[in-house]
């Protein structure tokens, strides 16, 4: 093992308890290079998880780990990055965590801008409760809670979190883990609301239930709906119909940081208070 | 019908013989194979019902009562910090006077996580004003389910059902399920006395002012004691009717006992075979089950603990401050009686986060509660590591 892993992992905490051929995995170590790269290190670290197979993460990862509650992990981490501006705080959360029960907190940090990296791992069920469907289950989709498939339209991840105002957001996918260290790294190096959406497997709870059950199979498929953003520029409606655009795929470094502008406003209301005094 | 079932799969069915018409649900461990088996069921069409999965507890228990005021029989089911969640529409069920019924898989609260049983969940939502129910076994679920509609639909209260994590939701046993057209003999279609209705008009949930509010509240407490006779009725109905009942509390080898173990869920089960152990080695134990929380059975407890020597409380639950939450139900309830009649009560705190109380555990609180000196509140700690 590359010794930057075992820097940012709690050894003595593995073997983790993600299912064999999880691409939590491939994510965790993507998110490891990416803090390397940008050379953080783990006493600047804070990682904050809700509820789901990626809410185990904090326990492996050694820094400053919060594993709260279902879906409010957003609300939590703004506490932090609020108390302690000048730490780094990443969020790591799933599709069910972070737009079902967490979606309103989604929402709005995307409209605070808050200087915080969210990582939602998107394989499209819940994982860890046995297979219910998500926000993110396609249509048709069989799940727990759909024996005959599933009828509700699924959300567009990247597309709700630029719609509310996320000035970095990007999607990737499992199987180009270069690509997705790199999104990562553009995250965090991001100065404001950064949301990456990993497309990622579950081949023991939606793959099993859509005659996907290998775990390279579901990763193939996965890999298959994809498209780069270039790519994706020269291709029209119908070609794209189906398609997951990845790639970055909005960024806006105009928009003020919610921390800055709070201290702007202290800093303008004591002027104010001192201009007072003076007259 | 007869059937091995987990005590979820148990209460699932105890929905479907009900004929619940609107499931709202989210998934949570050590729940969530309720609400997949409910969902099985209306798949294949074994109940006519709409099942929604939801987007949180808060969502689910808003979905119940949207439908239930809209005049359908509905069903849930929860645990832990999902339950928590549901705290702020628990009370709005309740003072919405509307008979929701909710199974609740006893799990320890956070942090630290765990996904293993104690009381601390459901006991948090004593005082919303909701019924509760504590189960022994899968049959017992599974028929409380089907006696919580008619005691709630009779008050117009939700009733919470509660069952052990994995001791029973995950635990098969054989079960009898009755016929739907059995259980509406028992249970007939649920008639609301006002509901959203176009022809008769009704607002549910106004602002209110101080001249009203308290006389609303006044009002769940007089359903509340109603309902003590309510359930018993109900019970007593449902054994006539389908051989099987259980009580509002449950005494067990207590006719000559000088010393009663109270215990509550699947405690009580260890607690019976337990009890049969020590009266072979010569103890004076019985045991004292409380199934119905609330509306609290003061009369039934008074009489029965009455001129014992000495009470233990088994307590899988800790009210942090204060001590363990049915010891406290049962100091309140014995302190109006006369001083000589009064048993010295003690709270024996066991089993938190799924810690097992094993017939040893329980053998040795009914050893200690005979050796103890004088009662002074003081709860004990049962097998704690240094």
């Amino acid at each position: 093992m590359h010794a930057s892993y075992t820097k940012y992992l709690r050894m003595n905490r593995i073997p983790h308890m993600w299912c064999p051929g999880c691409g939590i995995g491939i994510i965790v170590k993507a998110m490891i290079r990416a803090f390397e790269a940008v050379d953080w290190s783990s006493d600047d670290l804070s990682l904050i998880s809700g509820i789901g197979c990626t809410s185990r993460a904090p326990g492996y990862l050694d820094m400053h780990t919060l594993h709260t509650t279902h879906g409010r992990a957003l609300s939590f981490a703004t506490g932090v990055k609020f108390a302690r501006p000048d730490k780094h705080v990443v969020v790591i959360s799933g599709d069910g965590d972070a737009t079902a029960i967490g979606g309103n907190h989604l929402i709005h940090a995307c409209r605070r801008n808050i200087d915080i990296t969210l990582i939602i791992v998107n394989n499209y069920i819940y994982g860890m409760t046995g297979g219910q469907y998500s926000p993110t289950t396609p249509v048709g989709a069989k799940a727990a809670t759909t024996p005959w498939g599933n009828v509700d339209i699924p959300f567009n991840v990247t597309e709700l979190a630029k719609g509310a105002g996320a000035t970095y957001v990007a999607r990737g996918h499992i199987a180009s883990g270069v690509q997705l260290e790199r999104l990562i790294r553009g995250g965090l190096n991001h100065n404001g609301f950064a949301v990456i959406e990993v497309l990622s497997n579950c081949h023991t709870q939606f793959g099993r239930r859509n005659r996907l059950a290998d775990p390279i199979d579901l990763i193939d498929s996965i890999s298959k709906s994809t498209v780069n953003i270039r790519q994706a520029a020269k291709m029209n409606k119908e070609e794209l119909d189906g398609k997951n655009v990845v790639g970055l795929l909005h960024r806006d470094e105009d928009r003020m940081e919610y921390c800055e502008a709070y201290e702007q406003i202290i800093e303008r209301a004591q002027n104010a208070q001192k201009n007072r005094g003076r007259r | 019908m007869q059937k091995v079932l987990t005590g979820n799969e148990a209460a699932a069915w105890g929905a479907m013989c009900a004929q619940a018409q609107v499931i709202s649900a989210y998934p949570i461990t050590p729940q969530t194979t309720i609400i997949e088996e409910l969902a099985n069921l209306v798949a294949n069409g074994m109940l006519d019902a709409r099942f929604i999965k939801v987007e949180s507890e808060h969502s689910a228990m808003a979905g119940c009562i949207g439908a239930q005021a809209a005049g359908a029989r509905t069903f849930t089911a929860t645990s832990s910090q999902g339950l928590a969640l549901m705290h702020e529409l628990l009370h709005w069920a309740a003072l919405g006077r509307l008979p929701v019924v909710m199974a609740d898989v006893n799990r320890a609260m956070a942090p630290g996580w765990s996904i293993w049983t104690d009381q601390n969940d459901s006991l948090a939502q004593r005082d919303t004003g909701w019924l509760h129910y504590y189960c022994e076994s899968n049959q017992e679920v599974l028929d409380t389910v089907i006696q919580s509609y008619k005691v709630a639909e009779t008050v117009d209260l939700p009733v919470m059902l509660v069952l052990d994590a994995f001791f029973l939701s995950h635990t098969y046993e054989a079960v009898h399920i009755p016929s739907q057209d059995e259980t509406a003999k028992y249970l007939p279609p649920y008639k609301p006395s006002i509901y959203l209705d176009v022809k008769d008009p009704h607002a549910f949930g106004g602002i209110v002012q101080q001249d009203v509010y308290m006389e609303f509240r006044y009002k769940m407490q007089v359903a509340m004691n109603e309902a003590l006779e309510v359930a018993e009725k109900a019970d007593d109905d449902f054994r006539e009717m389908f051989g099987r009942g259980y009580g509002l509390i449950e005494p067990y080898r207590l006719d000559d006992a000088d010393y009663v173990l109270v215990t509550s869920g699947t405690v009580a089960s260890t607690a019976r075979v337990t009890v049969d152990d020590l009266r072979e080695k010569g103890h004076s134990v019985g045991m004292l089950k409380i199934r119905m929380l609330r509306p609290f059975p003061f009369e039934k407890v008074r009489q029965i603990l009455s001129g014992r020597k000495r009470v233990a409380v088994l307590d899988r639950n800790i009210c942090v401050g204060m001590g363990g939450i049915f010891t406290q139900e049962i100091r309140n309830a014995m302190y109006h009686i006369p001083e000589d009649k009064r048993p010295s009560i003690y709270g024996y705190i066991v089993g938190l986060g799924g810690r097992d109380v094993s017939p040893e555990v329980i053998a040795s609180i009914a050893e200690d509660v005979q050796k103890r000196a004088v009662a002074d509140g003081e709860q004990v700690w049962i097998g704690l590591k240094e």
